[in-house]
């Protein structure tokens, strides 16, 4: 059966008219109910469903792996590009993920992998048809991405997260060849511009003449200047256009322009939000309100990057109806910041840096009753004593957050009351993340660790997924979340525990765990140990500066085939016997080849 | 203030009731000095060297209270602590600390993205604006009669209104009318600060952008303290 409207190759069928099929009215029994089971497997989009039903038998298996469209990487050492193409062979949408997450705080060396040259070949050579592909944490070059471009006549989707190692001439390229380019997301990720005296290469001007498929549009960590004029125009001639974040070198009048060109935006990126040196003094400046006003499905705001907290204002027009708006780059204070916030009745995601103080906070609890997200990011990075936002803040965001999913907030001081008191105020959390700046703080009121406050969150927050900790923390911390923490699927540590229990309680308990990530932890080589049983089912180990040795781990790495430990030390001689870093993760391939001399991987 | 002898003063000796994370006889040595900045593990990134010491650097029991809502020392040090980092000193011989912008850099620490950190606000400091630090603008600031000093960042304030209403939060204290003529009026303490010369001015003769760049240190005088200061 042909599934309709789509490019892929066709199943054999019942109706094919050529050969010995002609003769042949319907399909042999045991075909029929592959193609039935094929129809039904269709319906199923999300993987876990899909790994399951792949486990029944063989022929699940195989009708399986011929109808996963989405393929989801979620490490990419843990399989070969090539196995993964022989058993999917018609995927159209990629997802892979490289990096460890700790390699975002510079923990992990520079060229220690996550190249996607080998995924780029095997994906040219099988899956032509592909449409959409999504790398996260991955190390790309110019020529990878002219592969894309080059490769995928049917090509519609490229976003690329915290990646790196490519340049404008690479982006230029896929937009000059995908023809059918809907999505080009660059988000969080290293360009490599220009040297100053160097020429731009003009990336805009490379996307062909003529109207576009262009629904998202995202550039702002192209940290170069872009052509306007031909910016303007792409934008005009895009009619879907409905997302368009832009990097700081275009300007509010710019802005303004670009948005009465495309008043359909739903979710916008400003770029620079200050005085325009183009503007002199004295000039009659646009109404930048009645831009933000004419965009009347608006519901993302994020950007404001030199922000001149004057043309806040600006935005006011389009706050009743946003549900996610990013400042988190927006050096403003929290009187500056409350009259746009009094506004954001429907706000669901929050992001912005501690400027906010307590007091933008309450504004925030008082006002955005819908809030799922919120991040709070801290704009000292030091450890201080003091901060703008302590537990006050944390406490009135719960009470007055009832809804709220998912938090990330720095602060300087948290006591284990105003914890407790989110634990109870919100129980839908599933993603609690709380980072203390001052190293092994205590509760500032008690003096006790933050053991409590998170095992409140443990216990009463039913659907927590992702947990990460920080103040002073004993192993009784960990023995609340081996207890409660059923759900728990990823985990950050960092300088807490006292000894190995601690970590055991981890292993022993968290059935669901996937995802830990440890470091300047008092946890050794018996607490290693204790997750054997555990390790085949976790996506990846990291361990820094913990007290693991290497023999350690090169017995674990014989007890566990599929295991892959890399350890990587920047020193050779050292005083003690403990490794610097440990990344292990389970993978059904051989060791990989393009690690670089600091890592060695066990085997 | 040496921590020791306000303890026996006040007839506390809290040392005795102490629990710490520490080999036994480790103390004494630690509670003579008077600066008891013990950086935990100051180097960076390297393998932690928590083998269970845990220094620590309290406070005797703050009978004047400075700032009662704001009080990360303990009433009584009960539970063991940790060694807090050297912005957080109070003692007159804060010169023998490590500055804190020098102090402890951790790698990665707190986990910010580097993609963060490159686009954050120090990068996005106007051209002509003075960046003081980079990191901060951190003076002493005292108060007659108080036997602790207070540090506080001068860049987090935009104004001498807003820096004002910290310190009278901060020291419990009210500043009365500034006028030029006859400093502040009305009240029982006034804010001085030391000038890069050295001398004692009174906070708001200046404008605040030349204080910002000039202020050394901060003290908060009695009324009559102030007459004298350099308005003239």
């Amino acid at each position: 059966m042909t599934h309709s409207g789509s490019s892929l190759p066709d199943l054999p069928n019942s109706t094919s008219t050529s050969g010995p099929m002609s003769e042949i009215r319907s399909p042999p029994p045991d075909r029929v109910l592959e193609i039935v089971l094929e129809n039904v497997l269709h319906f199923l989009t999300c993987r876990r469903d899909r790994n399951a039903a792949s486990l029944v038998c063989r022929s699940w298996y195989r009708a399986e792996a011929l109808t996963r469209s989405d393929l989801f990487i979620g490490n990419c050492y843990a399989v070969s590009p090539h196995r993964a193409t022989s058993r999917f062979r018609r995927v159209k949408s990629l997802t892979v993920k490289g990096k460890p997450r700790f390699a975002d705080f510079d923990l992990l060396p520079l060229n220690w992998g996550a190249n996607f040259s080998p995924w780029g070949s095997a994906l040219a050579d099988s899956y032509p048809w592909l449409e959409k592909l999504h790398l996260k944490r991955m190390s790309l070059t110019d020529d990878d991405l002219d592969l894309i471009a080059r490769s995928f006549p049917s090509f519609k989707e490229l976003v690329l997260v915290c990646c790196e190692g490519f340049g404008i001439a690479g982006i230029a390229s896929i937009a000059a060849n995908c023809r059918l380019l809907r999505v080009l997301d660059l988000v969080e990720s290293v360009v490599e511009v220009a040297d100053e005296d160097e020429e731009v290469m003009d990336w805009i001007s490379c996307f062909p003449e003529g109207e576009t498929h262009l629904e998202s549009l995202m550039f702002e960590c192209v940290d170069c200047p872009v052509n306007f004029e031909a910016l303007e125009g792409l934008v005009a001639r895009s009619p879907f256009l409905k997302k368009l974040r832009l990097n700081r070198f275009v300007s509010i009048p710019q802005l303004y322009r670009l948005m009465h060109r495309a008043p359909q935006l739903t979710h916008i990126g400003t770029g620079s939000f200050c005085a325009s040196d183009d503007v002199a003094v004295g000039d009659q400046e646009p109404d930048y309100a009645s831009a933000f006003a004419a965009c009347k499905s608006l519901v993302c705001l994020s950007g404001f990057r030199d922000i001149l907290p004057d043309y806040l204002p600006a935005i006011y027009p389009a706050c009743a109806n946003l549900t996610s708006l990013n400042l988190s780059y927006a050096d403003v204070n929290a009187d500056q910041l409350k009259p746009v916030i009094l506004q954001c009745h429907k706000l669901q995601t929050l992001w912005v840096l501690d400027s906010i103080c307590d007091e933008g906070l309450q504004a925030v609890a008082a006002t955005c009753k819908d809030l799922r997200e919120l991040r709070v990011f801290p704009v000292n990075t030091r450890e201080e004593v003091e901060g703008p936002v302590s537990e006050v803040g944390l406490e009135v965001i719960s009470q007055g957050c009832r809804k709220l999913q998912s938090i990330l907030f720095f602060c300087q001081r948290m006591t284990n009351a105003a914890v407790i008191a989110m634990s109870k105020n919100c129980p839908d959390l599933v993603v609690f993340r709380l980072c203390i700046i001052g190293r092994y703080r205590p509760d500032p009121e008690t003096q006790e660790p933050m053991d409590d406050g998170f095992g409140a969150i443990v216990m009463n927050c039913k659907k927590l997924t992702r947990l990460a900790v920080s103040g002073l923390l004993t192993d009784q911390a960990f023995r609340y979340i081996g207890m409660y923490g059923k759900l728990v699927r990823t985990l950050s540590v960092a300088f807490a525990g006292d000894s190995d229990q601690g970590l055991k309680y981890v292993l022993e308990g968290c059935p669901n765990l996937q995802k830990l990530e440890i470091r300047d932890s008092p946890f050794g080589d018996a607490a290693l140990r204790s997750g054997l049983h555990h390790f085949y089912n976790m996506r990846f180990l990291w361990m820094s500066s913990c007290k693991l040795t290497r023999q350690a781990c090169q017995e674990i790495a014989r007890t566990l085939p599929h295991l892959a430990l890399e350890v990587i030390d920047s020193q050779e001689d050292k005083a003690d016997d403990h490794i610097e870093i440990l990344y292990m993760y389970r993978s059904l391939d051989r060791p990989r080849n393009d690690a670089p001399k600091c890592v060695t991987i066990l085997q | 203030m040496e921590n020791c002898s306000f303890e026996k003063v006040v007839g506390l000796n809290l040392e005795a009731t102490e629990l710490r994370l520490g080999l036994p006889g480790c103390a004494d040595e630690h509670d003579q000095k008077h600066s008891s900045s013990c950086s935990y593990s100051s180097s960076s990134s390297s393998s932690s060297s928590l083998s269970g010491v845990v220094r620590t650097n309290k406070r005797s029991s703050p009978e004047e209270s400075i700032d009662g809502g704001h009080e990360e020392e303990p009433k009584s040090s009960k539970k063991a602590m940790i060694s807090q980092n050297s912005s957080n000193h109070d003692d007159d011989d804060q010169d023998k600390n490590v500055p804190p912008s020098k102090a402890q850099v951790v790698v990665g620490w707190p986990p910010i993205r580097s993609y963060r950190k490159n686009n954050g606000i120090q990068q996005q400091k106007k051209k002509g604006e003075e960046v003081i630090d980079g990191v901060g603008m951190y003076v002493k600031v005292s108060m007659a009669g108080a036997p602790y000093l207070r540090k506080i960042d001068l860049k987090v304030y935009n104004s001498y209104q807003e820096l004002l209403m910290a310190l009278e939060n901060m020291f419990k204290c009210t500043f009365g009318e500034y006028s030029e003529r006859e400093g502040y009026n009305g009240s029982e303490f006034s804010p001085t600060y030391e000038d890069k010369d050295g001398d004692w001015m009174l906070v708001g003769d200046v404008p605040w952008n030349m204080f910002i760049s000039s202020c050394k240190r901060l003290r908060i005088v009695k009324g009559s303290e102030a007459k004298g200061l350099g308005c003239l």
